[in-house]
Formats: C-alpha cells, structure tokens, sequence
C-alpha cells in the first residue's frame, strides 16, 4: 500500500518536531528516514502508525484518509527499537499475539506462528522467552510479531540500533532479503547514512523538522541538494572554499598546473582505505580519501609537500 | 572493620529489643497455661466471631483497594491532566492522617444521628457506624495506598512501548490491559497486595472508633485483643496475639517469595 504524507505538522510544547512535511511512499518499495536525532524521523514514522496525532495535516495509507483512525485500526506492523518485547510471553506467544486478537482458529494461528519463525530464522526458539534471547534475535522476533497479522505498511523506528555493529550488518542484509520476499511497503528510521545507503532504495533526509531531500541512495550522494545532505550522506572535505568528497581529492607529487600545495601532517591507515590528512600554505588544513595501493605507489610520507587537484566532475555543493 | 560491627550489632540489637523480645513474650505469655488453655482461649464463640470480622475486612478491604490502586496508578503514571499532582498527593493521604483521625472522620460523615449522610442512610435501613460497613470503610482508609505506591515505579519502568506495540497489533485498551500490562505489573500488584492484607489485619484505631466495640459483634481481632486484655483475661489477649502474629508471618513470608521474582522482572 502506498502512503500519502500531506502537509503533516507536530509540535511537542515549544519543540517544532514536523514542519509541514509532505512525502510519499511508493507501494511495495523500502524507504529510509535518515537524519540527525531530533530531525522529526520518529515522530513522522510514529504519525503514519497513529502513536502520534499530527497537529495538521493528513496521513493516506492505500489511498484512504487514516489521519483519525486509531493504531489498532491502521493495518501497520510496527516494530520499535528496543524490541517491545512481551516479557512475560513465549516467542510463539509474541509471534501469535496479533492473531490470538483477531480471534483467529488455534490451527490456523500455529501454522502461521511456524511459517513466521522459519522466516525470521528463531525456529528452535518458539518456546524461549525474549530473556533468553540476544538482541538480534529479539528483534527478528519483532519483525515477525509484526508481519504476523499481514501488515499493510511496515514501520521500523531504528530497528538496529541498540545492537551492536556485526549484528547490525547482518540484519541490514537480512531485512533487504526480507523485503524482497515478502513485498511489504516498509519504511524505517535510521541514523546511520551507510544503513540507509545499503537497505533502501529510496532516502528521505529529514533535519529540524523538514525534508531537505527525497532521492535513490545514488541521487543523494552524487547530487546532494544541499550543505546539510551533502555532509550527511557522506564523508566531506573542503579545498578552496568547497565541500568536497576526500576521494574526489587527487595527490600528485609533481607540481602541476592548476594544482594546490600541500604538506602531509599525517597518514591514517584503515585498512584498505588510507586517509592522508594535509595542510594547504594558507593555513587551511584538508583530507584525502585514497588507497593503500596509490600511498605505496606514489612512496607518500607524513611530512612530505604534494600537490592537490579535483578529479573531473566533483560531487561538491 | 571494627565499624562494620558495630553496624551490624547496632542494627540487630536495635530489632531484638524493639521487636524481638516483645514478640517473643507474647509467644510466652500466650501459652502460659498449657497450649490447650491458648486453643480454648482463641475458639470461644467471641474469638471466632472477631476472626471472622477481621476476614471479612481483609476479603472485602484488599480487592477493592486492589483495584482502585491499579486504576489509580494507571491514571498517574499514563495520563496528563490537570489534578494529577493533587491524586498523587492524596493517595499518601493515609499514611500522614493517624487512624483515630479517620475514624472520628467517618463518624462526622455517617453517624447515625448528626453525621453528614448518616441520618438519610439510617432512614434508608443502612447504618454504617457501629456496624461491619463502617468497619470495612475506616480499614480500606488505612489501607489504601499500598497497591497504588508499589504499581508506580513498575509502571513507571515498564514504559509504555509494550502497550504501543500491542495497540498496533490491533489489541484495544482492555485488551492491552488485560494481556499486557497486567502482567507485566503483577509483582507490584502482588507485593501490594501483601503489604494491604498486612494492615488490614492488623488496622486498630480508626476501626476501633466506628466499631462501638460491641464483643462478638463489631469486635475484630485486634479488639477482641484489647478488650480480653482490659478484662485480665491474658490467655486469650495473648492467644489472639499470637494468631495475629502468625498471620503477619504469613504475609511476609508471601512478600518473601514475592521479592525475588519481582527482581528477575
């Protein structure tokens, strides 16, 4: 199902959180609130489940006005980011908890429960309770309490942010996968640029409260619409007054036409990407993205004067 | 480390003299003649009628208060409205107001002849001064806040993101209630319940007052204690003392096994 954002305005007393904001969200595509905390993410995902009521504005899910029906009404899977578990139920029960409201037949709601668990890999888990789960467990088991009642919308509030950094790339995948099988519209919050990049197929940058810009992963870094995305999506540097990509930044070590001087105060290697860090004669001070490969080749030491120069066609704003 | 036991020491010493050697007279002087003297004391007819009584307090007080102290937490923990303070202010009320304040209270608001609505609930055939629902009401006064204090901060932890997640699970507000934060709050509803069951047996004062004392009619336990103890008769004041006593193990034997599976979560 498609959602229509029109106009959607909320205030939490003096706190501006959504500022007139209007977006839509294709049917069955995977979208990504990114922003800075605060920026109005959660909240805007919160207006579209109905855990929020806008103070103007109007929310269409599938078409119809949904802006006045209560969460329970709303057809959404939600899930939160620390997982929301019930503590006192079992995994099937968590899983189940959608249908057993719906009055569904116990048949109908076991089989259901297993097909969910294989789907979220927690088969063996049906029934442990959320305690005796990691954090990545609990949180697929979320996702399929979610999903078990057949959502039209999926909303995710981070959902990997409270867990640490190996689980969170593997869910990241994992999610991708998920969407491609089972074809839910899903939209989910996120602060982290490179989850965004990664999961969604379309980015809504959201900062104080407005959209600063919609666009594929792509569009946002390659033709970032302002300051504040170009920062955001990506690593930035400035050269003569502009922001740059550090990986737009070439090092010669002959002087060239057209190039700035520059000193090597210090290289950084991680991993494969090496980050030479540089100042220009003026005192302004920049960085390079480069790799190990071109730091062996060109023989680069700290200390050591360069030359700096754009690579055709910058990103730059 | 020499102050460290004189910590202890200080503690337990202060508990032996305050609690555990009164206690233990009562244990004494109870069966003082025999055990079969204690168990004749605490079955006569007037002794049963006050256990009786005394029951009826508790099974009638501790439900009531129950519920009013759930929905009371409810109301303060997940609702803005004007007044909330002012609630949470009262529910205390019973803690600062001593007993034979409440007592005198409900005599002004039911005596029979010159309270606020007694005379109208007499010419009705109800009379709640020097009766049982007197009685019960000065007992749910005292006992009141118990469910309610102990429901707060468990209501306050839990958060309110399990209840978001069942609303948008379709669940509607009983039935998030019911299936989610009812049990997510039941060891805060247990432990209070406890501690109301624990003063309801043991309340005095304010039942005391609008009770009329009237042996093996508004007498409960603890005035069948005092009234047998008035009267020299000191097997049975004892004897009651030491059922009252069990019973008040009972309960914090409860609020015992209760504790650690309130810690788990």
């Amino acid at each position: 199902m498609s959602i229509v954002v029109e106009s959607v305005s909320k205030r939490f007393g003096d706190f501006v959180a959504l500022d007139d904001v209007s977006l839509n969200v294709r049917d069955g595509s995977l979208t990504a609130l990114l922003g800075p905390s605060g920026g109005g993410k959660s909240t805007l995902l919160r207006v579209i489940a109905g855990l929020e009521v806008p103070d103007s504005g109007r929310v269409l899910i599938g078409g119809e006005d949904a802006t006045s029906k209560p969460p329970q009404r709303r057809d959404v899977g939600f899930v939160f980011q620390h997982y929301a578990a019930f503590k006192h139920m079992t995994v099937a029960k968590n899983v189940a908890f959608g249908l057993t409201i719906r009055k569904r037949p116990k048949e109908e709601i076991e089989a259901r429960v297993n097909e969910l668990l294989a789907l979220v890999h927690l088969d063996g888990f049906a029934h442990r309770y959320p305690s005796q789960l990691s954090g990545g467990q609990r949180q697929r088991m979320a996702l399929a309490r979610a999903l078990a009642v057949q959502p039209r919308v999926l909303l995710l509030d981070e959902p990997f942010g409270a867990l640490d950094a190996t689980v969170r790339k593997e869910l990241r995948a994992w999610l991708r996968r998920l969407h491609d099988e089972v074809h839910v519209t899903t939209v989910f919050v996120t602060h982290d640029q490179e989850e965004a990049m990664e999961v969604a197929e379309q980015i809504v940058v959201l900062n104080q409260g407005d959209i600063e810009q919609v666009g594929s992963p792509r569009d946002l870094y390659e033709k970032p619409a302002n300051e504040f995305v170009m920062r955001f999506v990506g690593p930035v540097s400035e050269l003569s007054g502009r922001w740059i990509r550090p990986h737009d930044v070439e090092i010669l070590v002959e002087p060239t036409e057209g190039a700035s001087e520059a000193q090597i105060d210090r290289i950084v290697h991680l991993g494969f990407e090496v980050r030479v860090e540089l100042s220009l004669g003026d005192g302004e001070s920049t960085w390079a993205q480069t790799t190990r490969t071109q730091v062996e080749e060109l023989e680069l030491t700290e200390g050591q004067i360069v030359w700096l120069r754009l690579e055709p066609e910058p990103v730059s704003v | 480390m020499k102050s460290k036991y004189a910590l202890r020491f200080v503690a337990l010493g202060y508990l032996v003299l305050l609690l555990g050697i009164p206690v233990a007279l009562v244990f004494i002087n109870a069966f003082q003649d025999g055990i079969g003297a204690a168990w004749d004391a605490v079955t006569t007819p007037e002794a049963q009628h006050a256990f009786w009584l005394t029951f009826i307090m508790v099974i009638v007080a501790v439900p009531l208060n129950t519920v009013f102290g759930v929905l009371c937490a409810l109301a303060i923990v997940r609702q803005r409205f004007r007044g909330r303070a002012l609630l949470n202010a009262m529910v205390d009320l019973p803690f600062a107001v001593s007993p034979v304040v409440v007592g005198l209270a409900l005599l002004l608001v039911y005596g029979r002849r010159d309270g606020w609505i007694g005379p109208w609930l007499s010419d009705h055939g109800v009379q709640v001064i020097f009766s049982t629902p007197g009685m019960i009401l000065a007992t749910m006064f005292v006992s009141l806040p118990f469910v309610a204090r102990e429901v707060i901060p468990v209501l306050r932890e839990i958060g309110t993101e399990q209840e978001q997640a069942a609303a948008t699970l379709g669940a509607g507000g009983l039935q998030t209630f019911f299936r989610v934060t009812l049990p997510a709050i039941r060891w805060g509803v247990a432990y209070g319940v406890v501690l109301t069951t624990a003063r309801a047996l043991g309340e005095f004062g304010a039942v005391s007052v609008v009770s009329g004392k009237l042996s093996g009619r508004t007498e409960t336990a603890t005035l069948f204690v005092e009234n047998r103890f008035q009267r020299f008769d000191e097997t049975a004041a004892y004897s009651a003392s030491v059922v009252l006593a069990l019973l008040a193990f009972a309960t914090l034997l409860a609020m015992n096994l209760i504790r650690p599976k309130e810690a788990k979560g």
